[in-house]
């Protein structure tokens, strides 16, 4: 490197700074440079397929699983799982069609779906954290509790004819090319404020701490026990949101909605760059891996091929992201 | 005539899993003064600085700030009382940056969200205070732990402090870095702050602490003025016996004689690309094999290399006259050969488990767990081996976990002894226990040295390495340098030959 001049060598050192203070954002990263490489290497094959509408769908689409990412993320930073979301977001639209459909107005059906999603996250993290439960086990209950409770609610799927709730999702702003619909609007929303509440509040930085080291959190003085019920309790919250979203997108309560949702939600995160180990992550990662999955779910439909090839390909991206964490994760170990 | 103390402790009690933590303890601090508590492993140091800062709560006893009765049920209420610790291992958080760590929980805010720019500021003030220009915004686990050490005492003073607790705060810094810890000591003394200050190095307790309170196990001793103790007083007070008693002559019993003297293990030019370069040693029956070089000579890996942790890339190895080449550890345990890390708690100890459980591990590993060792065989192993080490509590279901340092080595020795080995490495095996336990293990290797078996010993203590082995292999650079007898030897001498290179090159 004798060739290169002082002020080529002080923009590296520079740059390497740079790198080594945003470290934690690499993961991000790689998964921004993923979906891009999705983009190009769609289009070339397609010749069609990087379109406005295609993006504009895109967030439509995955709305609801943008939402539960956002919550997940929050849990997941505290080293913590929740199982919970796919079916509490089932049971909250499911209990929404059915309110709806008796005359309840929709101003109070949608405070009462966020409201019943909280109680699960609420009860969830009073295990965890008092109870010191696995997040796993709790969340597990959490889940077979909600799946169990559509049963209650209805057997059958369960029409939504309401006009406030529809109009979520049919109402499309903008161009016929570009277009968000509210349900996007609301699903950017929550991703702006779970960033801000992550990078500017004591809470949020408190999140990060109890994922670094729990023990270290306590003794630094931060409320541990609080920030560890209230991750759960926004995450039960963003199933809420999420229950309302799915229920514009499909137009129904059903009980059999959302199997397997939260593991795509879970697989999103950390595709996005969130540590599984916690400690480390971004919201914005989150919705990055969101629409890497959105964009493999849209490539398989193209290729027609079969839609388990949607869960083989996220199971290998998966696997080759856990690797990666796994091999970063080490490398910071041993310095 | 005294002034009031800003804090007190009256009659501490406190029982932990049936044991006695404490027992029936005062104490205080003065405002402006440095307090040291002094006392073994296992005396009630660390316990009692986690009743101070509200990380356990007290049976019985009251604590009192400026005369006024609390009670913390959490670290946070404690520091919400002026308390703060740093305590010895270092609770920082790796994965976020200095600035965050040094201000976390009271960051400067605005409309409530933290103001950033005013939270970097605010930390580069604190860490300039201990004598640290970082980046603030680079991350805790890119520096080393001494700085790390410096920055969990910059985010402690950084608040509105008045009592201040450093739990072996030295322990992993250089000279330089405790003479400028020293200096903030002393900056913060003439503020008045409160400081209590433990520390294994009695030198530094005589240099910095007004007054200490001796602790043995669990109840108190008595409370000094450093100025008006001796030095061999305080010791005397730690460790409850003679002195005298205590250390002279450690190779008490006979040597075994010359005829019996055959070579166990022989390694001819062993070695690691990059760890250790080839060496080649013996070992007698019956001797105790001194390893002595600076962290990084090689020492850990050579020894690792003889124990079959660690697969030689070169050379061979034999035992008994026959060449071996352990692929792993457990065929070195099948031949007799048994190594203790230096790393107790990451490689030795499974803190869950109770010390009959982490005694009999590798004998029952050894026999196959399908032929499980009847209970009560396993009650008398235990009680043997925690009588002949004098492991405390003498409680076979105690947690291991929950025992001091010096105890969970012994407990270690323990397990590795249960094997009956014919030769035994230790690596570092007094590293951060007392006066006390470390003479008690010294006499132990003596002891098994007596009996035939041959064991390598590893310490960062020449004075020890002297005192305890027959024969001494110098390490410098990941290479023997030369090959000892301590007969001839003073640790001066020794020194010398280990810091060579350092000066030379």
């Amino acid at each position: 490197m004798s060739a290169a001049t002082p002020a080529t060598g002080t923009a590296l050192s520079s740059l390497r700074k740079l790198i080594q203070r945003r470290v934690s954002w690499l993961p991000v990263g790689a998964a921004l440079l993923i979906l891009i490489l999705m983009f190009v290497a769609g289009q070339s094959y397609f010749g069609r397929f990087l379109t406005p509408r295609l993006l504009s769908s895109l967030l439509v689409d995955n709305a609801y699983l943008v939402v539960l990412a956002a919550g997940m993320t929050f849990v997941i930073l505290t080293g913590g799982i929740d199982l919970s979301v796919g079916a509490v977001m089932a049971f909250t639209g499911m209990l929404a069609a059915k309110l709806l459909s008796t005359g309840v107005p929709t101003g109070v059906v949608i405070p009462l779906m966020i409201a019943s999603g909280a109680v699960f996250g609420l009860v969830i993290g009073v295990l965890v954290n008092y109870f010191d439960v696995q997040p796993f086990i709790a969340s597990l209950a959490g889940m077979f509790l909600a799946r169990g409770l559509c049963f209650v609610v209805s057997l059958e799927a369960v029409q939504v004819k309401d006009t406030t709730v529809l109009g979520l999702q049919s109402t499309k702003l903008g161009t016929f090319e570009w277009y968000i619909t509210p349900t996007g609007i609301i699903a950017l929303l929550v991703i702006v404020v779970a960033a801000w509440v992550l990078g500017y509040t004591r809470f949020g930085r408190t999140v990060y701490a109890i994922g670094g080291n729990e023990q270290s959190a306590r003794l630094m003085g931060l409320p541990v026990a609080r920030t560890k019920v209230l991750v759960y309790v926004i995450s039960g919250v963003c199933a809420g949101i999420a229950g309302l979203l799915f229920t514009a997108y499909t137009a129904a309560g059903y009980s059999l909605n959302g199997i397997g949702t939260e593991l795509d939600t879970i697989a999103s995160v950390v595709i996005g760059g969130t540590l599984l180990a916690g400690g480390s992550g971004y919201v914005i990662g989150s919705l990055v891996g969101v629409l890497v999955y959105g964009v493999i779910k849209v490539a398989i439909t193209f290729l027609g091929a079969d839609s388990s090839w949607t869960r083989i390909t996220i199971g290998i991206l998966l696997l080759v992201f856990v690797v990666v964490q796994r091999v970063l994760v080490a490398r910071g170990s041993r310095r | 005539m005294d002034p009031q103390p800003v804090l007190e402790v009256v009659g501490a009690q406190l029982r932990f899993a049936g044991d006695t933590a404490l027992s029936d303890v005062d104490f205080r601090m003065f405002p402006g003064e440095v307090h040291s508590l002094m006392g073994e492993n296992g005396a009630g140091k660390s316990t009692m600085i986690k009743a101070i800062t509200g990380a356990i709560r007290l049976d019985a006893g009251s604590i009192s700030i400026d005369g006024n009765p609390v009670s913390f049920s959490t670290p946070a209420a404690a520091q919400r009382a002026g308390i703060r610790t740093v305590y010895q291992e270092i609770d920082l958080l790796p994965n976020l940056t200095v600035a965050e760590n040094v201000m976390l929980g009271r960051e400067p805010r605005r409309l409530g969200f933290i103001d950033w720019r005013a939270t970097r500021r605010a930390a580069r003030e604190a860490l300039r205070q201990v004598g640290l220009e970082l980046d603030p915004d680079s991350l805790l686990s890119s520096h080393s732990l001494a700085v790390q050490q410096l920055v969990a005492i910059a985010r402690a003073i950084s608040t509105e402090l008045r009592i201040l607790i450093l739990d072996e705060p030295t322990s992993s810094l250089d000279q330089d870095e405790v003479a400028e810890l020293f200096g903030v000591i002393r900056e913060l003394k003439s503020r008045g702050v409160a400081i209590l200050f433990v520390s294994h190095f009695l030198e530094q307790v005589y240099e910095i602490c007004d007054r200490v309170t001796v602790l043995r196990n669990g109840s108190m001793v008595g409370e000094y003025l450093t100025t008006e103790l001796l030095r061999i007083d305080l010791v005397q007070k730690m460790l409850g016996r003679d002195i005298a008693e205590l250390d002279p002559e450690t190779r008490s019993t006979a040597p075994l004689p010359e005829s019996d003297r055959r070579v166990v293990l022989s390694a001819v030019d062993v070695g690691r690309a990059h760890r250790i370069q080839q060496t080649s040693v013996d070992l007698l029956a019956g001797e105790v094999l001194g390893m002595a070089g600076l962290l990084g000579s090689g020492r850990t890996e050579l020894a690792r290399i003889l124990s079959g942790v660690d697969p030689t890339e070169t050379g061979r190895l034999s035992y008994e006259g026959k060449q071996r080449h352990f692929a792993e550890p457990r065929e070195a345990l099948a031949v007799g050969v048994a190594y203790s890390s230096e790393d107790r708690k990451h490689e030795g100890i499974i803190g869950e488990l109770s010390v009959r459980e982490n005694i009999l591990l590798a004998l029952q590993a050894e026999q196959g767990w399908v032929r499980r060792i009847a209970r009560r065989r396993q009650d008398e192993l235990t009680a043997s081996w925690i009588e002949a080490l004098d492991i405390r509590p003498a409680n076979p279901e105690h947690p291991a976990g929950l025992l001091s340092g010096g105890n969970q080595q012994k407990v270690m020795l323990a397990r590795l002894l249960a094997l009956a080995p014919r030769v035994l490495v230790l690596d570092e095996p007094t590293r951060g226990i007392d006066v006390g336990a470390k003479i008690e293990v010294q006499r132990l290797i003596s002891d098994l040295a007596a009996t035939g078996m041959s064991v390598v010993f590893i310490s960062a203590e020449l004075e020890e390495v002297l005192r305890v082995s027959d024969r001494i292999l110098v390490l410098r650079d990941r290479r023997a340098v030369a090959e000892l007898d301590p007969e001839t030897l003073t640790v001066d001498m020794l020194l010398a030959i280990v810091a060579k290179a350092e000066t030379d090159e």
